[in-house]
């Protein structure tokens, strides 16, 4: 079984599974019984300045996705940081760390945007023994409007700021940890390592509205009879932060820093994914509050099998190794030709690519006698869209044209140089391909 | 308990009440909308789908799965009975295996189709439950058409008739409507008193009245009902039984008797069956006789058919819940006598095979004893005037399921197309009645044949 040890800005875990800063890290208890379960780490709920506690709604915190048999593909928050006193979390991480000394425990903050406001918090933290702090400049929902969480994180100069003041007044590690709602998250990743940060940590949630009830007319989660935009985290979001991870990875400014992965992690190949794309470690949450902490048992044991068979003996071997394969699109090779290939013995005649295709594509399926569904190789541009609906694995796959076979849908020679669109002479800026 | 199911003979009361309301409970029990939800996503919402065409009404099954998908089960119920008025009759007795779920893709991927009669059911449930039927009346045509036979086909094409304004009288020999869904069908595929409640709610249209107590032949001739009507719509079925010569003695009966009298009856405990049971026949009639007889108390139940398993007009899923009920399937083996005294007691067979032309005996014998005998021979056509043309034992249509007489339609087990299911005679009916629209209401009057 491979080696999950995980070393991420200095702090060692036994695995690269840390549950994310959210209701699972509220408190002792729950963290406890995390650890128990086998999670390498936990990022602490968001501790606030010192006074009176935040202030929940007492309605419904969560909004739902589903997709089929129920199954929750997304959840929507507009729950605050936590509305615990400050000194009483304090106290259980220092007591939990000192029992988990293997484990890694980051305390989340965020506190209004003046040096005295996190001056005054960082000591209290760095009391407690944790190994590190992460700044959520992330919620999009509540304390937003309150001058923090996404409403710095979309600020790039803010972010910078305020990492500056961690650094300055912090001696263990600083993560940034950054809001998808904004046009491109170059610029906050660049503003963290501007500021000093020893790495980024995304995503946040996305801002959203699940649903609407249509008897009422109010959004969900309902608050009498009003509703709130939320935080939407599960696997809906994956995507986005995948890319997101990816941008920060390849970009000539940010490569090479840290990034804890975070952003629907449900399954081992979830968390492989963002660590190939460049992440560190990944972040889980929305598995946990739907599956329970046991949930990282299938992680540890799917990620380990994986690294098996592949032969990777350590986390660090596979790390980012799916950066170098991330491009612009003026830079894919357009010299590479697939067609469309259904396998016979596969097809269970549903007809469902056929319809896309005559619909929606290009008219480049024929459906024949006996609902036979042959691919028209003039007329397939190899979207994808079969492949894609089709309800069988691998019963339609993309075959490569051979270099010196004629495409029958352009009639020109497929050549085996690689050209892009850089080089094409359709692009006024073309350089010639030499 | 008076009797056990060791007591010899017919006698009634062999099992106790709640044994006997356990096994005749919904061989199918509904789905819940969970259960649906899951069902329904299976769906693959196929192109140009298997399932519509495996489907005698032609009903778009992969939109109304979508709509019980997208909690709209009303809608999806109108997109069947728009189809199929009796929607949720064949929802529950439908043979689905040989049909639509037969031809669902995920049959060939996986063998296990989308659960589209359960589905079905789901919906027309769900729109009966609600209320009337969703169909209105257009305005009346002053035309007037008699149906015979408040069977699946004539209420199928009564109601249909009704959409179109006509007027309709049906005439029902017996004193219930619902004919064969009424008296021929198990009774665990159709429980709680389904049929009549499905006929008050197809009724509720307006425009058809139901006669009852009038036979043709008897209390009406085809020949008045021509004079009287602008149309005539025969649904009469086959109500005539197939007979063994030598098959008299006590104990011997029809299966459809015994189907349609457990139907009808108040108790099933006052019910008799015989301890050893043998049915004679292969079809959906065999397997209800046996598997009900075996669910009244009957020790022992045999089915003998005369030709292969594969051969065996009633279906491998129908075979399957007879064996899983208990009921021994003997194929290849012909009835040579009953044997007895008054009563039968034992019922001698002969095996046979495929000898050249045609299925022969082979010689070898053997006795199954018996008690009780049913037989489900097959079911003939009485009652139909003999001026109109047969093709075999049924009457000939057109593709209108027009009769051989001016003005004179057929369709259901009646007529010679199709298979004699109930979704065939709906079809028919529904069909024959827009045939009759058309011709009623065509240009220069109506058509005669």
């Amino acid at each position: 079984m491979a080696d999950l040890t995980t070393n991420f800005l200095g702090i060692t875990t036994p695995n690269p599974f840390w549950l994310a800063s959210a209701p699972p890290t509220d408190k002792e208890y729950n963290v406890r019984r995390a650890f128990e379960a086998g999670w390498g780490g936990v990022v602490w709920k968001t501790l606030g300045e010192d006074g009176p506690p935040i202030v929940n709604v007492n309605g419904p915190r969560y909004g739902a996705v589903w997709g089929a048999d129920r199954r929750l593909l997304a959840l929507n928050n507009i729950e605050l940081i936590t509305d615990r006193p400050l000194q009483t979390n304090l106290d259980e991480i220092a007591r939990v760390k000192k029992d988990y000394p293997d484990r890694a425990i980051i305390v989340s903050l965020m506190v209004p945007c003046t040096e005295e406001s996190w001056k005054s918090i960082l000591p209290r933290v760095a009391a407690t023994g944790a190994d590190g702090i992460e700044l959520n400049f992330g919620c999009p929902h509540g304390m937003s409007e309150r001058g923090m969480g996404s409403a710095v994180g979309q600020v790039p100069e803010y972010i910078e700021m305020v990492t500056r003041w961690c650094k300055e007044n912090y001696d263990k590690p600083v993560i940034v940890k950054l809001t998808p709602n904004i046009t491109d998250i170059r610029y906050p990743a660049r503003a963290a390592l501007a500021g000093g940060a020893d790495a980024v940590s995304l995503i946040n949630t996305v801002s959203s509205i699940t649903s609407v009830d249509l008897d009422d007319f109010c959004p969900e989660p309902a608050i009498d009879g009003k509703g709130s935009h939320g935080g939407l985290c599960g696997p809906a979001v994956k995507p986005m932060a995948l890319n997101m991870v990816a941008e920060i990875a390849r970009d000539a400014q940010t490569a090479g820093m840290p990034i804890s992965g975070i952003g629907g992690v449900t399954t081992w190949r979830d968390a492989a994914e963002f660590m190939a794309l460049g992440a560190g470690n990944v972040q889980v949450c929305t598995a946990a509050m739907t599956y329970g902490f046991k949930v990282v048992q299938e992680m540890i044991s799917g990620l380990s099998d994986w690294m098996d068979r592949k032969g990777y003996e350590s986390t660090e071997a596979f790390i980012g190794k799916a950066v170098p394969n991330v491009t612009d699109w003026q830079y894919l090779n357009l010299n590479f030709v697939t067609k469309a290939r259904i396998d016979q013995d596969k097809c269970i005649k549903c007809g469902r690519c056929y319809a896309a295709c005559e619909d929606t594509s290009h008219q480049a399926i024929w459906m024949k006698e006996g609902r036979v569904f042959e691919v028209n190789d003039a007329e397939c541009v190899a979207c994808n869209l079969c492949v894609n609906v089709c309800p069988v694995e691998d019963c339609i796959t993309m075959e490569r044209m051979q270099a010196g076979e004629t495409d029958p849908r352009t009639g020109t020679v497929v050549s085996d140089d690689y050209a892009n669109w850089t080089m094409h002479p359709n692009n006024p800026g073309a350089c010639a391909a030499e | 308990m008076a009797h056990t199911i060791r007591t010899p003979g017919i006698v009634a009361g062999r099992l106790a009440a709640d044994v006997l309301a356990e096994n005749f409970s919904d061989l199918h029990p509904p789905l819940d909308p969970h259960e649906a939800h899951v069902a329904a996503d299976r769906c693959y919402f196929c192109h140009d789908a298997p399932c519509i065409t495996a489907c005698p009404t032609d009903i778009d099954i992969p939109l109304f799965i979508r709509q019980i998908a997208t909690d709209t089960p009303l809608a999806a119920a109108k997109t069947i009975l728009e189809q199929n008025i009796l929607g949720g009759m064949c929802a529950r007795v439908c043979p689905t295996e040989t049909l639509c779920e037969e031809a669902c893709v995920r049959e060939l991927a996986e063998g296990k189709p989308v659960e589209i009669g359960r589905l079905q059911r789901f919906a027309t449930d769900a729109l009966m439950a609600k209320g009337p039927q969703p169909f209105s009346r257009a305005a009346a045509t002053g035309k007037s058409v008699a149906v015979v036979g408040a069977g699946p086909a004539g209420l199928a094409c009564a109601h249909r008739l009704a959409m179109h304004g006509h007027d309709v009288i049906i005439y029902e020999k017996r004193d219930k409507p619902g004919g064969l869904n009424e008296y021929g069908i198990a009774s665990y595929k159709t429980v709680d008193g389904f049929a009549q409640a499905e006929v008050d709610w197809l009724l509720g249209i307006g425009g058809i009245e139901i006669r009852y107590g009038q036979a043709l032949g008897r209390d009406v001739t085809l020949e008045a009902l021509s004079e009287a009507h602008d149309a005539v719509f025969l649904g009469i079925g086959k109500p005539g039984v197939n007979r063994l010569d030598g098959f008299d003695l006590d104990g011997i009966r029809p299966a459809v008797d015994f189907i349609a009298e457990l139907r009808q009856a108040d108790d099933l405990a006052t019910l008799p069956v015989g301890r050893q049971v043998v049915v004679i026949g292969g079809g959906m009639t065999a397997v209800d006789a046996a598997v009900q007889s075996r669910l009244l108390g009957a020790e022992s139940v045999t089915i003998v058919y005369r030709r292969s398993q594969a051969e065996m007009p009633a279906s491998r899923y129908e075979q399957d819940l007879a064996a899983s009920k208990g009921v021994t399937l003997m194929f290849n083996a012909q009835p040579v006598s009953a044997n007895g005294a008054g009563a039968v007691e034992s019922v001698s067979f002969e095996y046979t095979a495929v000898n050249g032309a045609g299925l022969k005996g082979t010689g070898e014998r053997f006795d199954l004893p018996a008690d009780q005998v049913f037989l489900a021979i097959g079911q003939t056509l009485v009652d139909a005037p003999d001026d109109l043309s047969r093709d075999g034992g049924a009457l000939a249509t057109d593709p209108h399921h027009r009769a051989s007489l001016a003005n004179v339609w057929a369709g259901g087990d009646c007529s010679a197309e199709g298979e004699d299911l109930t979704v065939t005679a709906v079809a028919q009916g529904r069909d024959a009645a827009e045939a009759i629209h058309t011709s009623l209401m065509g240009e220069g009057g109506p058509i005669n044949g």
